[in-house]
């Protein structure tokens, strides 16, 4: 494999491991607030729950999009 | 076979065929192709429509659409078939996901003229959904894996949200209110060209995030399953793949539905804050 290539590979693959690390720090930062608040006042958990899972999804999909080129830097 | 021998390296031995090649096939499972695989039947080569200089072709995902719409069509006809006050079987289910895109979507995000919106706001969910479901069939494929068909569904929000505050506002209004009032005109230079690319990533936001959160769990799922063919041990497809491709496919229905609501969500959340702009 010539050089380019392979440096290709490294970046996705550091950048990929980079990308995890940004969305699990996210959704870890906005978890642990939701269920202290899920425990602090149960009737509400519900509700906190799908705001939750909302912001989960948008901070997934901005992650999402850093793997994705990650996945075109492999493919070149 | 030993491990050394089985992890790739060196020559592959006569008659095994072409070394596995694990990108390669996992890229072929959620491409797009003109072949239809069909259980019992085989391949089906899907014809390429000409007409004149224009080249279409029918696709694998072009037909999970068509199946999607009939499956919808199916299902409308059946919810409506004997409709009655007191819904009964699967007017009872239809007529929950029309509530909840109503009330939960469309009149939570949309301050004024809401139920104007839900026929666009309930068609996209639905054909997203079945869209996004059909890709857990044996057989089938993913359509909104595909970045064509997701950029087609944001064009049609992005045109919604324009329609909706020129409708509101007017055309000249509708621009005008793209930057917030009493801002200071020395501004102005740095704020329309970010609210105009504002304009433009929002949709194209839309259509990514649609793209490649359909995409990652189906290569999680192919590459857990690749490991098998790649590592040549039997085992391992009990012990580790198996079990976390399982693992996945069961996060993957809940991304399913969840990225079905989030499109549709924000939709209607643009189309509120076009509809009535913040001053």
């Amino acid at each position: 494999m010539e050089m380019g290539s392979s440096l290709a590979h490294f970046a996705a693959g550091i950048g990929a491991g980079l990308a995890v690390i940004g969305g699990a720090a996210g959704n870890g930062r906005q978890a642990a607030p939701a269920m202290e608040g899920s425990a602090r006042q149960p009737q509400v958990a519900g509700e906190i729950r799908t705001t939750m899972i909302i912001a989960a999804a948008l901070i997934e999909g901005v992650t999402l999009f850093a793997e994705v080129v990650c996945i075109l830097l492999a493919l070149k | 076979m030993s491990v050394e021998q089985a992890a790739g390296h060196g020559p592959v031995e006569q008659g095994a065929g072409e070394p596995f090649n694990a990108g390669e096939s996992i890229f072929h499972h959620i491409g797009d192709s003109g072949t239809l695989e069909l259980p019992f039947v085989g391949e089906v080569h899907l014809p390429v429509l000409r007409l004149g200089p224009y080249h279409l072709a029918i696709t694998k995902h072009v037909v999970m659409m068509w199946v999607a719409c009939a499956i919808i069509l199916a299902l409308m006809w059946l919810a409506t078939r004997r409709r009655s006050l007191v819904p009964k079987g699967i007017q009872t289910a239809m007529e929950m996901i029309v509530v909840f895109v109503r009330d939960e979507l469309a009149r939570k995000n949309i301050p004024q003229h809401a139920d104007r919106f839900v026929p666009y706001l309930l068609s996209t969910f639905i054909f997203i959904l079945i869209c996004n479901l059909l890709g857990m069939f044996p057989y089938a494929a993913t359509a909104t894996g595909n970045i064509g068909v997701t950029a087609g569904l944001a064009t049609m929000a992005f045109i919604m949200v324009q329609m909706a505050g020129i409708r509101e506002h007017g055309f000249a209004g509708h621009f005008k209110n793209l930057v917030p009032h009493g801002v200071p005109v020395w501004l102005l230079p740095i704020m329309i060209p970010v609210e105009f690319l504002g304009l433009i990533t929002k949709p194209f936001a839309l259509c990514v995030r649609l793209f490649a959160n359909m995409i990652a769990g189906h290569v999680v799922i192919l590459a857990l399953i690749s490991l098998v063919f790649i590592l040549k041990q039997a085992w391992v497809g009990f012990v580790l793949s198996v079990p976390f491709a399982l693992f996945i496919s069961s996060i993957e229905l809940l991304v399913i539905f969840l990225q079905a609501y989030i499109f549709t969500m924000l939709a209607s959340l643009f189309i509120g804050m076009s509809v009535h702009p913040s001053h």
